[in-house]
């Protein structure tokens, strides 16, 4: 905090204080009346919907329209449609264990993925990038700008049988070798999600990065530590925080992530449990089933968004 | 010492490997995108064989272009609409909520604060589908389309305005606002006159970070939208990328692109324009503090 030490003597000046008393009432309606219209539509769009699902997940299904009949009090909430779901991924015929399971796979590799290829961008951005810093930055937030479909639809665009891809394979000599890339592969869905992901990586590294002091790094080298030992003393325990942020805000949006399996490979083969929640939802008479996957990713993803939460709080508080 | 071990240990050594990571990156991050934006320009109907320049999938067809097919000609215009609308709601609220939260201490604020990060990073699927589950099994004001698209959109975004203007807020810190009291103003004319001005560039910034993230958000307005005549462009591409496309989609998403980078660049210079301004508030900073 750098309070000016100009207004010291003033807060310690006695006759200001009735002065500031005597607005104190108005000013104590101000900050809830500006606070409140955000605070209940955040109440009731966001909190209320998601009791919502509760309700419906622990709720009935109605036996001739097979609508969902969402049960409002707790005590009397009914978890046959959620045990149920939950045979299909634990039981013998678990057919929704796999997806899950793919779930788990895919956004962990994909991450892992995004952060190598993220952390030496952004280091070599944050250390060296001298006068071209302003242009490449610019460069690494465009992603930003471009909507995810239309990535997806360049890559659907390379990737299709007569598309560059397999046209420079045959130019380079691969005979008429045609791999049809986009029918159900899984590391084609999981590049796919590290290119659409790995932006939202390297921003928060970048930041991080940035802001770490230059002087203990010389500090460092002065005292004899190698580039090696420098930066795996130093730099990387420093930069750990942003580490741990970046990761949190490509794996959330990734656990519910339907559309890139759907467009670059369409097949139940690559699905995760985004493609369960997203085929069920529109189903009649599976909408119980949809709350139940969302519940399920909701309590999974939890832990990394009470941690997100918590960072974002501290940083708030410290600075 | 071997001399690659001197090399190795040299501290003014260039970085080449990381030099080269980065340029790969970048070109594989926008190659494929320029790609997709070159053939959206292309005289034939393939996406991948270059035919030829034309403006063909933008005007020149009759009936598949961007300006003919009405299809895609409303998923434009319903896309911008959304932007719009979304943002106008957003930015007022979100900026009076970060204020709010800022100043007014307590369990409620506390409370909402935490509510507001959670809704920053909670999966966006799930919140659609939870939004979906109220419009359609609650009897609310909002139907499927466009007000429900609005609704789900403000709920999303909300958090990037509070997030970006008490970011500001802490920078600036108090002083400002308790002169002014000091000298006679009220709460809200200080807020008004003094707090909101400096508040200006953060403001600006974050109106432009929703706008361009409402125009390519996908999971709310697909799930949220009625029929067809409310489903915006990211929905069109989603539906259409499969099923052997023409260049039209190509000349869609370019549009959509171009929206985006002209907001960014709309906002930017706007910003640096307000930023402008500041000077005199830095200068007046640097005289309190040598005073």
């Amino acid at each position: 905090m750098s309070a000016p030490p100009a207004t010291d003597p003033a807060v310690r000046e006695q006759p200001a204080a009735p002065a500031v008393r005597e607005r104190r009432p108005r000013s104590r309606f101000l900050w809830p009346a500006l606070a409140l219209p955000g605070a209940i539509w955040l109440a009731l769009l966001f909190v209320a919907p998601l009791y919502v699902v509760l309700a419906i997940v622990f709720g009935g299904v109605d036996p001739i329209f097979r609508t969902p009949v969402p049960v409002w009090n707790p005590v009397d909430w009914n978890t046959a449609q959620f045990s149920d779901v939950f045979r299909h991924i634990v039981g013998d015929d678990g057919y929704f264990g796999p997806a899950l399971l793919r779930t788990a796979v895919y956004v962990l590799s994909a991450s892992a993925l995004c952060l190598l290829i993220a952390y030496p961008v952004a280091y070599y951005v944050a250390r060296y990038g001298g006068r071209w810093r302003k242009l490449v930055l610019a460069l690494l937030i465009a992603p930003f700008w471009i909507s995810y479909m239309m990535r997806m639809l360049a890559w659907v665009n390379l990737l299709q049988n007569d598309g560059l891809v397999n046209r420079s394979l045959r130019l380079g000599g691969l005979g008429p070798l045609a791999v049809d890339w986009l029918d159900g592969r899984g590391f084609v869905v999981i590049l796919g999600l590290v290119y659409g992901y790995v932006p939202y990586m390297i921003l928060p590294l970048y930041v991080g990065l940035d802001r770490l002091p230059a002087n203990v790094l010389e500090a460092a080298r002065d005292l004899g530590a190698g580039r090696v030992a420098t930066f795996r003393r130093v730099t990387l325990r420093l930069s750990m925080p942003a580490v741990i942020a970046a990761l949190l805000l490509t794996c959330l949006p990734m656990l519910g992530d339907y559309f890139t399996s759907d467009l670059l490979s369409g097949s139940p083969r690559t699905a995760m449990v985004g493609n369960l929640i997203n085929t069920t939802v529109l189903t009649p008479g599976q909408t119980g089933q949809a709350g139940a996957f969302v519940l399920l990713v909701l309590v999974v993803a939890l832990v990394p968004m009470l941690l997100y939460v918590r960072s974002a709080r501290s940083e708030g508080l410290s600075s | 010492m071997t001399a690659l071990s001197r090399w190795w240990q040299d501290p003014r050594r260039r970085p080449r490997g990381l030099q080269a990571i980065t340029i790969g990156y970048l070109v594989w991050s926008l190659l494929p995108v320029l790609i997709a934006v070159v053939f959206s320009f292309n005289a034939g109907r393939s996406r991948t064989l270059w035919q030829g320049f034309s403006f063909r999938w933008y005007w020149g067809d009759p009936e598949r272009s961007v300006w003919h097919d009405a299809t895609m000609h409303t998923a434009l215009t319903h896309t911008l609409l959304l932007g719009v609308v979304a943002t106008a709601i957003t930015v007022p609220l979100g900026v009076a909520f970060a204020l709010g939260l800022d100043r007014w201490r307590g369990r409620i604020p506390e409370g909402a604060n935490i509510v507001m990060l959670f809704s920053f990073v909670i999966p966006e699927t799930l919140l659609a589908v939870a939004l979906l589950f109220v419009v359609t099994q609650l009897a609310t004001p909002l139907t499927l389309g466009t007000s429900a698209q609005v609704a789900g959109l403000v709920t999303f975004q909300l958090s990037y305005p509070v997030i970006i203007v008490r970011a500001r807020l802490m920078t600036i810190g108090k002083q400002y606002e308790q002169a002014a009291i000091d000298l006679g103003a009220s709460p809200m004319a200080a807020i008004r006159r003094v707090l909101l001005p400096m508040l200006m560039p953060a403001i600006f910034a974050s109106a432009v970070l929703v706008f361009a993230d409402v125009i390519d958000d996908f999971v709310i307005v697909r799930y949220l939208s009625g029929d067809a005549s409310t489903e915006p462009t990211s929905v069109k591409i989603y539906n259409t990328a499969r099923a052997a496309p023409t260049p039209a989609l190509n000349a869609l998403a370019s549009l959509m692109l171009l929206a985006s980078f002209l907001a960014v660049i709309v906002g930017l210079l706007a910003y640096r324009r307000l930023r402008r301004g500041e000077k005199d508030v830095s200068s007046i900073e640097s005289f309190a503090g040598g005073l």
